[in-house]
């Protein structure tokens, strides 16, 4: 019995030393994970940016609809709504792979820049589901709030910019923290372009060790910590903007 | 048309209509300097569309309202500029819950009219201290009572230093026990000559407080008249019936 278990210990160890250490393998995990945490750091920072701003005109569209002030203005922002929705329907009725491989083989194909695909591909999906969490946080703010903005004289970026955006900000921040994590989760994709992040180095690991126990197992346990991690983290800025709320 | 130096505002015609109904049917009156109208009549009556025309937060469908002179509604006016000079007070306050009072009150003067933050806050405190609220100026909107909201929102419009004060109802939503502190601030405003247009169901403030009563019907402006021949010698067979049922 005794010498089963500790046999076990030491098939355990032996794998252990196989797949990290010999050979430095573990480098192919901590590379891979500055990788996987830039890629979803940058495309986080272009899905916010392009989601905030697909969000801002989605709802000024819907807000400003029988306004009947402003004449080309009005047709403008029909027009921006209009390619808004376009890209909302295309980016959300498409799987994400099928998205990086575009862009990859043919939007960019002339890019040897992996990590600009990759963050265009990611921030470019992540942008369209942002775009529908900053909307709803949009639209959940009393409209008597936009009414006093602009009766005191603000105009309508102003309203949004001192008034809704912040308060919109903080209802939707466990939504958009929920984003993050599929987002960090989804960049384990990025492996089909090539790119060596986390999920490829476990996969380059079982190529050379033939032993896929340990890598897969580890790279599970980095991404549960991650998303532990940023889970916190949230939580902490949650409770830093709810103070005005008592 | 000559624009008498009294005059702030004047409207004109006001259409507003709401798919097949119309909440605002024709409505036309001249509002001077120093008066305080009080516009009264029942719910569904048009009278809060028309207190939000006059600073086009409702866009009327036709007919014009000029402020100072200038007509509003042609596009070409800065309606942003206008709206400074006309400071609005809703029934149910919309203070900006993630600011703090002090903010609040200095958001508008200093991102609208350049005002150094020092300035702003001290004439912030000034207004504050009139109204009995100064302790308050670090607390969320949320700390405070509906009287002491609707007190902080008059402020909050006070601070833009505006021409003319638009009140939406703006008891309906208090506890009975804090319609006092408002009507005092109020009715303090008027002393001070503000000109103001209420829309309120209190009919002793606008006996005591009021130099002009509308009432309004059916979107049409029945009768107007001071407020002691309004209230003692009310002319048409509506009116006559509407203070009969509130004034029991």
């Amino acid at each position: 019995m005794f010498d089963q278990i500790s046999a076990w210990f030491a098939g355990l160890k032996a794998d252990f030393i196989l797949n990290f250490v010999a050979e430095n393998r573990w480098q192919y995990l901590t590379s891979g994970l500055g990788t996987t945490l830039s890629l979803t750091l940058l495309s986080t920072i272009l899905g916010i940016i392009l989601g905030v701003v697909v969000a801002i005109v989605r709802s000024s569209h819907d807000k400003l609809r029988d306004d009947n002030r402003g004449g080309i203005g009005r047709k403008i922002l029909g027009f921006f709504n209009a390619v808004c929705k376009v890209y909302l329907t295309v980016i959300r009725g498409t799987p994400v792979i099928v998205q990086l491989l575009i862009i990859y083989y043919v939007i960019l194909a002339s890019s040897n820049n992996k990590l600009l695909v990759g963050v265009i591909a990611f921030g470019v999906n992540s942008g369209a589901y942002v775009a529908e969490i900053v909307r709803s946080g949009i639209m959940s703010i009393d409209n008597g709030q936009f009414e006093a903005g602009r009766s005191l004289g603000f105009n309508y970026v102003q309203t949004m910019w001192y008034v809704i955006i912040p308060q919109a900000f903080k209802n939707v921040l466990p939504a958009l923290a929920n984003e993050f994590i599929v987002l960090l989760k989804e960049t384990s994709v990025c492996g089909y372009i090539a790119m060596q992040d986390i999920t490829k180095g476990a996969y380059i690991i079982i190529g050379r060790t033939y032993s896929p126990f340990m890598p897969l197992i580890a790279v599970a346990l980095i991404y549960l910590v991650l998303v532990m991690f940023f889970t916190w983290l949230v939580g902490k800025l949650e409770r830093r903007l709810r103070n005005s709320d008592h | 048309m000559t624009t008498n130096t009294q005059e702030i505002i004047r409207v004109e015609n006001l259409v507003k209509s709401f798919g097949s109904l119309n909440a605002l049917d024709g409505v036309s009156t001249t509002i001077n300097r120093g008066e305080v109208v009080v516009v009264v009549g029942p719910s569904g009556s048009g009278k809060s569309t028309f207190l939000r025309c006059l600073n086009l937060l409702e866009v009327p469908t036709s007919g014009q309202v000029f402020v100072e002179g200038v007509d509003i509604t042609d596009p070409k006016t800065d309606l942003n500029l206008h709206r400074q000079k006309m400071g609005m007070v809703f029934q149910l306050f919309n203070l900006f819950p993630h600011m703090t009072i002090l903010k609040n009150l200095t958001l508008g003067p200093t991102k609208l009219q350049k005002k150094s933050r020092e300035e702003a806050e001290e004439e912030a405190m000034r207004l504050l201290r009139r109204v009995g609220l100064d302790d308050r100026a670090n607390a969320y909107p949320s700390q405070l009572s509906g009287g002491q909201k609707q007190r902080i929102a008059i402020v909050r419009a006070l601070c833009m230093k505006p021409e003319v004060m638009l009140f939406d109802e703006p008891t309906s939503a208090l506890d009975p026990e804090m319609v006092g502190e408002v009507l005092e601030v109020m009715k303090d405003l008027a002393h001070d000559n503000m000109t103001m247009v209420v829309v309120t169901h209190e009919m002793g403030f606008a006996r005591e407080v009021g130099t002009r009563c509308l009432f309004m019907d059916h979107g049409k402006l029945v009768e107007q008249n001071t407020p002691a021949e309004f209230f003692d010698n009310p002319q048409s067979p509506r009116l006559q019936s509407f203070l009969s049922r509130v004034l029991k």
